[in-house]
């Protein structure tokens, strides 16, 4: 069942421009996966395919196939929302709701999905906090406006919305870029935290955060996949001269 | 040295520059107000507000059938224009079908600049000849047409400012697209979309020519929606060209309230669009 995420001859486009080549790549269950690369290598749209919301952006299409255990996410006659719910996401800028409090952005997904048992909503938006390490800030102002808080702790906040839904796998792109070295380190606690529950794939511009939280790694050249191996691989023994460049600092 | 001297004294030329431009933007207005508070003023009194125009030559009276037809003709258009303004700028703002956006973006500019009389005499043909009669429903249909461009391109502004990121955020949670639209976006914008519609009902409050041959006005209490009724700016145009002091004297203190009226919508408008902070 639990098989992970398989992705075979994945294309991407925006308009006439094609962005993303081909991909095949086997995305273990219970593992943190790190995509690296040069900016405009195509690894945003990457992981935007696999829960289709690449598809968003007008004049934007994917073609190939995106198993996730066993399903084809394109699959025709298969509705993007329940993919979504199933995938969660968690952006590069930290996005609360701003018209919402706390506890109303984490129960977000829930509520909009028909969720109205208040008992329910308050054990899932008590569950995702936790599981975000954010509860113990946030539980005594849960009515306050989510754009309140700090930017590291938005950042969590929307890491137990996408949470509180009960995805199976969780992107994040870029998830720490915009915060200070604390933040960052209490978002990347987290990740090794919610491997024990769910699949992690994470985009970072840096190539430490890689090395330190994931356990495979795939880089990303001109929107083809050049590499994807064991971090300790890629960083130590990388097969192909164009990894090892890159992460030798010779570009990007 | 000279050259920091001469660069002060052009900033301090231009400072009170704007600073005269400013004032003198506010001038009119203020100017206005104590005009219209000098000559209207004392004819503002508690009959003015519960009192029927009184028959020519008989001193007094009030405006009160004028002021709840105002209020009548205001509501059936905010009623009528409202949700039609909005719910045309929402599809604006979210359709993909970009040749018909801009078809009817144009058509609404296009619309928006039509004179006032002219959407009057359209009202005048569509609804009066065909009802046989002046009526406060015409009236309203016609201030509803005036207003549906203007609550349209503002809705159509404000849902355009949501940041993508919040859309993306609530699309990647699994909510279908109308529910994010309905949830976050429209709450989002909210507080601007409320601006305009203030702005729109502000706008038509003073409108007089499309009322002209529409609501017609009337003396006494409209008997129904379909009937003549009263209006503060048809009632201040006929006072004000009658011979009567008096009732030039109402005329003024019925302007005063109409802008007066104007004024509190506008004030209403800046509470609403404060954000709400904290709790």
């Amino acid at each position: 069942m639990a098989d992970g995420i398989r992705v075979l001859s994945l294309s991407a486009w925006f308009g006439s421009q094609r962005v993303l080549r081909n991909v095949f790549v086997n995305i273990a269950p219970n593992e943190v996966t790190a995509i690296i690369g040069p900016s405009g290598c195509g690894k945003s749209t990457f992981i935007r395919c696999l829960n289709r919301m690449h598809e968003v952006v007008p004049g934007a299409r994917a073609d190939g196939r995106v198993l996730l255990n066993g399903e084809d996410v394109y699959a025709p006659g298969t509705d993007p929302v329940t993919i979504r719910r199933r995938i969660g996401m968690v952006f590069q800028k930290p996005n609360p709701f701003p018209t919402m409090s706390v506890f109303d952005n984490v129960a977000a997904g829930l509520r909009l999905a028909g969720v109205r048992n208040r008992a329910a909503l308050h054990e899932a938006v008590e569950r995702a906090l936790g599981q975000a390490a954010l509860w113990d800030e946030v539980k005594d102002s849960l009515g306050k406006s989510g754009a309140s808080l700090s930017g590291g702790q938005q950042q969590r906040l929307c890491i137990a919305r996408a949470l509180a839904v009960g995805p199976e796998v969780l992107l994040m792109d870029e998830p720490s870029s915009a915060l200070d070295p604390i933040a960052t380190a209490k978002i990347e606690e987290l990740i090794l935290e919610l491997k024990k529950d769910l699949m992690v794939v994470i985009v970072t511009h840096n190539m430490q955060q890689a090395a330190r939280v994931a356990d495979a790694t795939g880089f990303f050249l001109l929107g083809e996949l050049v590499e994807f191996a064991r971090t300790r691989e890629i960083f130590t023994s990388p097969r192909d001269k164009r990894t090892e460049d890159y992460i030798t600092g010779r570009f990007g | 040295m000279t050259n920091l001297g001469r660069r002060r004294l052009i900033d301090r030329l231009m400072r009170r520059l704007a600073a005269l431009a400013a004032g003198l933007v506010v001038l009119p207005l203020v100017v206005i107000f104590g005009f219209l508070l000098y000559q209207g003023g004392t004819a503002v009194n508690l009959d003015f507000f519960t009192q029927l125009p009184k028959p020519v030559g008989e001193p007094g009276g009030g405006m009160v059938n004028a002021i709840v037809g105002s209020l009548v003709l205001l509501g059936l258009a905010g009623l009528l224009g409202l949700p039609a303004g909005i719910l045309a700028g929402l599809y604006l703002a979210e359709s993909r079908d970009r040749r018909l956006t801009w078809l009817v973006r144009f058509l609404a500019d296009v619309l928006n600049g039509v004179p006032s009389i002219v959407i009057g005499i359209f009202a005048y043909t569509v609804v009066v000849l065909p009802m046989r009669g002046f009526s406060a429903l015409a009236g309203g249909i016609a201030l509803a047409i005036i207003m549906i461009p203007v609550v349209l391109r503002t809705t159509e502004e404000m849902v355009r400012l949501v940041p993508a990121s919040l859309r993306e955020a609530a699309l990647a949670l699994g909510i279908p697209e109308w529910k994010v639209i309905l949830r976050v976006v429209v709450p989002t914008a909210r507080a601007g979309m409320v601006t305009g519609a203030m702005v729109a009902i502000a706008r038509i409050a003073g409108e007089t020519a499309p009322l002209l041959f529409t609501a017609f006005g009337n003396r006494f209490w409209h008997q129904g929606l379909d009937e003549p009724i009263a209006a503060l700016p048809l009632q201040i145009f006929a006072y004000a060209i009658a011979p009567y002091d008096d009732w030039h004297r109402q005329a003024w203190a019925g302007a005063l309230v109409l802008i007066a009226l104007v004024f509190l919508v506008s004030l209403v408008a800046r509470f609403a669009t404060r954000r709400p902070g904290g709790a």
